[in-house]
C-alpha cells in the first residue's frame, strides 16, 4: 500500500472547487472520500502522493501524461479489470486495488 | 450511403463530423475519451467551478463556438465516447467500450487521434510529481487541480508559456520556467513564425505577463536532474558551467508534441520523415488523403494546433465527400489548403524556435531510466548496441531490450529512444527508423467472459 509521504497531503492540490455529491471509494481497502466527477487518479493524487509502486523494482509512481497514453496509472477495479486511473471516473462504493487479485484473470493485452 | 468511421472527436473530428453531416451522411464518431473536445479544446468534467472562459483566455470564443457546433449536430451523429479503438484490420474497426468488445465496418475512414506530449526524460523524471506539460494543463481543465504547490515548467514548447501563466492566474505557485532551447534560436525562427503574427503576439504577451508576475523564466538551461526522495523536491539545472537547483514539488515536462499514428500505420498510411520535426509523419496530400477511403485531420497527421486541426478536419471531410461521388466547392478547398499550410507553417516555425534538444536525449546517464513501463535504463540500450553484430535500428533495438514493448507501445520513450540510438550507432537519426504501430495501439482491458458489444 502507497502511504502518504506527508499524511494527508496530496501532490494535486485543488485549483477550484468542486460541487459534485460525495462518493465513498476503498484503495487497498482504506476508505477514501472522493466527488461525484473525480477521475480515480485525482482522488487518490488530492490524498496522497503517490498512486501506486512501479511493478518492476517497486518504486512509487504517480502517473505521468495525465491523458491516457502512457499506461503510469493502470489499478485493478472490482478485482475485475484493469483501468486507467486517469481517464477512470469514480463511482459509490467502488473497490480499487494496486496489487493484482491472487489469481490473475488474463484479461490485460 | 457511404459508411463514413472517424477517430477522435477533438477540434479536427468535431469539424470534420460536422461538413459531413451538413452532406447528409451520420458519420460514426468515436473517442476513447467520455466527453467530447479532445487535448486542447477538451470539457471539463461535471460539478467543477471551474471559469473555462477565463481559462481559454484567447481562445475562449473559439473553445465556446467548438462545443456548440458539437451540440448542434449531436443528434446526427452517432457518437459512441468511451470507445477506444485499438485496430484497424481491412474495413473494419476494433473497439472496446467499457471492457467489451466490438466492431464498427466502415466504407471511408478519417483519423483525427490528434497528440500526445514529446519529452526528454532526464535523471528523476519517474518519480512522483513529475507530469508532462499537457497533462498539467489536462487535470487543470478536466479535475480542477494543480499537479503540485510548487510548481515548475520544463523544457521546450511554446505551452510552456501559456500553463504556467494558466497555473499563476488561478493561484499556483510557479516556481520558475525553464525553456531549454536558447533565445537566439527563437529569433532566428522568426520569418516563419510571421506566418501567424497573431499566435506570434500571444506568444510575447505571455512571456511579459509571466516576467511581470515576478516568475523566473530561464532560456537555454537544461534539467540534469529531478531531485527528491520519495517525490519531487527540487529541480537541478544546469546553463553553461552554471549549475543551481530551484525547489519545487512538482515539475511539468515538455518537449513540443508528436502526432498519435499508430492507427494511421495499421490503416496503410505511409509514413516520411520530417527533419524539423525530426519525427516521422504519416504521407497525406494537401487535403489529408493517406490512401485508399483514409483520410487524416488535425494533429494526428501533422501538428499544427487547434486551428490547424479545425481547418483540416473540414478540409479531410471535402476530400471524402469529393472522393465519394459528392464534387465540393473549388473555391472552398483552396481556401481550406491555404489556411491549413499556413498554420502548418506556423507550426514549422515553432518546431525551429522551441526545438526537440537531440543532444540531451543523446546524453541520458547511463543508469537513468529510459522506459517507465518497463524500469530499462539508457545504459542497457547502449550496452545490448555494443554487442558484437548489436542492432543499430529501433525496432531491433526494441525487440532485444524491450524499450518501446511496454503498455504504452514507446509513446513515451520512442523519441527519446532513436535519439540515443543514433548517437550510439553513428548514425543519423532518420537512419534509426521508427517504431512500428502494433495492434492493440492500447492495452485493452476486456472484462473476462463479457458478451461483444454490438
Ligand atoms: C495533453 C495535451 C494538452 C494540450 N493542451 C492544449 C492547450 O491547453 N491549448 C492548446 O492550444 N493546445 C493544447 N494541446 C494541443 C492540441 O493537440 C491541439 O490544441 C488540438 O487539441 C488538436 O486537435 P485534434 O482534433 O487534432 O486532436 P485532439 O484534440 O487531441 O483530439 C483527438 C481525440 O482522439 C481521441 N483518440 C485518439 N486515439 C484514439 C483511439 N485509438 N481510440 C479512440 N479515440 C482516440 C482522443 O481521445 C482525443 O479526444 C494539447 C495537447 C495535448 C496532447
Ligand atoms: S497517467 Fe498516463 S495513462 Fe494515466
Amino acid at each position: 500500500m502507497v502511504k502518504n509521504v506527508q499524511a494527508g497531503v496530496g501532490q494535486f492540490v485543488p485549483a477550484v472547487r468542486r460541487h459534485g455529491a460525495p462518493i465513498r471509494i476503498t484503495v487497498d481497502g482504506e476508505a477514501l472520500d472522493a466527488r461525484a466527477g473525480d477521475s480515480i487518479l485525482a482522488a487518490v493524487l488530492l490524498r496522497r502522493r503517490a498512486l501506486r509502486r512501479h511493478e518492476f523494482g517497486g518504486e512509487l509512481r504517480a502517473g505521468f501524461c495525465l491523458m491516457g497514453a502512457c499506461q503510469d496509472c493502470w489499478v485493478w477495479l472490482d478485482r475485475e479489470r484493469r483501468v486507467r486511473a486517469c481517464t477512470t471516473t469514480v463511482t459509490e462504493g467502488m473497490r480499487i486495488d494496486l496489487d493484482a487479485p491472487d489469481e490473475e484473470p488474463a484479461s490485460f493485452d | 450511403m457511404t459508411r463514413v468511421a472517424i477517430v477522435g472527436a477533438g477540434p479536427a473530428g468535431i469539424r470534420a463530423a460536422a461538413a459531413l453531416v451538413e452532406a447528409g451522411i451520420r458519420p460514426v464518431l468515436l473517442d476513447e475519451a467520455a466527453r467530447p473536445g479532445g487535448q486542447g479544446y477538451r470539457t471539463p468534467s461535471p460539478g467543477l467551478d471551474l471559469d473555462m472562459a477565463a481559462l481559454m483566455g484567447s481562445e475562449a470564443a473559439h473553445h465556446a463556438r467548438l462545443h456548440g457546433l458539437f451540440a448542434a449536430i449531436h443528434d446526427r451523429v452517432d457518437y459512441r465516447p468511451e470507445t477506444l479503438v485499438w485496430a484497424v484490420d481491412g474495413r473494419t474497426l476494433h473497439v472496446a467500450t467499457q471492457g467489451r468488445a466490438g466492431m464498427v465496418a466502415f466504407d471511408a475512414l478519417l483519423l483525427a487521434t490528434g497528440a500526445t506530449d514529446r519529452v526528454v526524460p532526464c535523471p528523476g523524471w519517474t518519480k512522483p510529481g513529475v507530469f508532462t506539460l499537457g497533462g498539467a494543463q489536462a487535470i487543470l481543465k478536466d479535475q480542477g487541480c494543480f499537479i503540485g504547490r510548487r510548481v515548475a515548467f520544463v523544457g521546450s514548447s511554446p505551452l510552456l508559456l501559456l500553463a504556467a501563466l494558466q497555473y499563476q492566474s488561478l493561484g499556483a505557485h510557479v516556481a520558475a520556467v525553464v525553456d531549454t532551447t536558447p533565445f537566439g534560436a527563437k529569433l532566428a525562427a522568426l520569418p516563419d513564425l510571421a506566418a501567424s503574427p497573431r499566435t506570434l503576439r500571444r506568444g510575447i504577451a505571455y512571456r511579459t505577463k509571466l516576467r511581470a508576475a515576478g516568475i523566473p523564466v530561464h532560456d537555454g538551461a537544461a534539467p540534469v536532474a529531478i531531485e527528491g526522495r520519495d517525490g519531487v523536491e527540487g529541480v537541478r539545472l544546469r546553463h553553461g558551467a552554471r549549475e543551481w537547483t530551484i525547489a519545487c514539488d512538482a515539475v511539468a515536462l515538455g518537449h513540443g508534441l508528436k502526432p498519435e499514428t499508430q492507427l494511421a500505420d495499421l490503416a496503410g498510411a505511409q509514413f516520411a520523415y520530417d527533419p524539423v520535426f525530426r519525427q516521422w509523419l504519416p504521407e497525406t496530400d494537401a487535403d489529408g488523403r493517406a490512401g485508399p477511403s483514409l483520410y487524416l485531420a488535425g494533429d494526428g497527421a501533422a501538428i499544427g494546433g487547434a486551428y490547424a486541426a479545425e481547418a483540416s478536419g473540414t478540409l479531410a471531410a471535402a476530400a471524402l465527400l469529393a472522393d465519394h461521388g459528392r464534387p465540393q466547392p473549388k473555391a472552398t478547398l483552396r481556401r481550406l489548403r491555404q489556411e491549413v499550410a499556413r498554420l502548418r507553417r506556423f507550426q514549422r516555425g515553432l518546431a525551429r524556435a522551441f526545438a526537440w534538444p537531440a543532444g540531451q536525449a543523446a546524453a541520458l546517464p547511463d543508469d537513468a531510466t529510459l522506459c517507465r513501463c518497463e524500469g530499462i535504463t539508457a545504459g542497457e540500450v547502449r550496452r545490448a548496441m555494443a554487442q558484437p553484430l548489436g542492432p543499430r535500428e529501433v525496432n531491433r533495438v526494441k525487440a532485444i531490450t524491450r524499450v518501446g514493448m511496454g503498455r504504452c507501445q514507446g509513446r513515451i520513450c520512442g523519441p527519446a529512444l532513436a535519439d540515443i540510438v543514433a548517437a550510439a550507432a553513428g548514425l543519423d537519426h532518420a537512419a534509426v527508423g521508427r517504431l512500428r504501430g502494433q495492434a492493440p495501439v492500447k492495452p485493452i482491458p476486456l472484462v473476462l467472459g463479457a458478451e461483444p458489444a454490438g
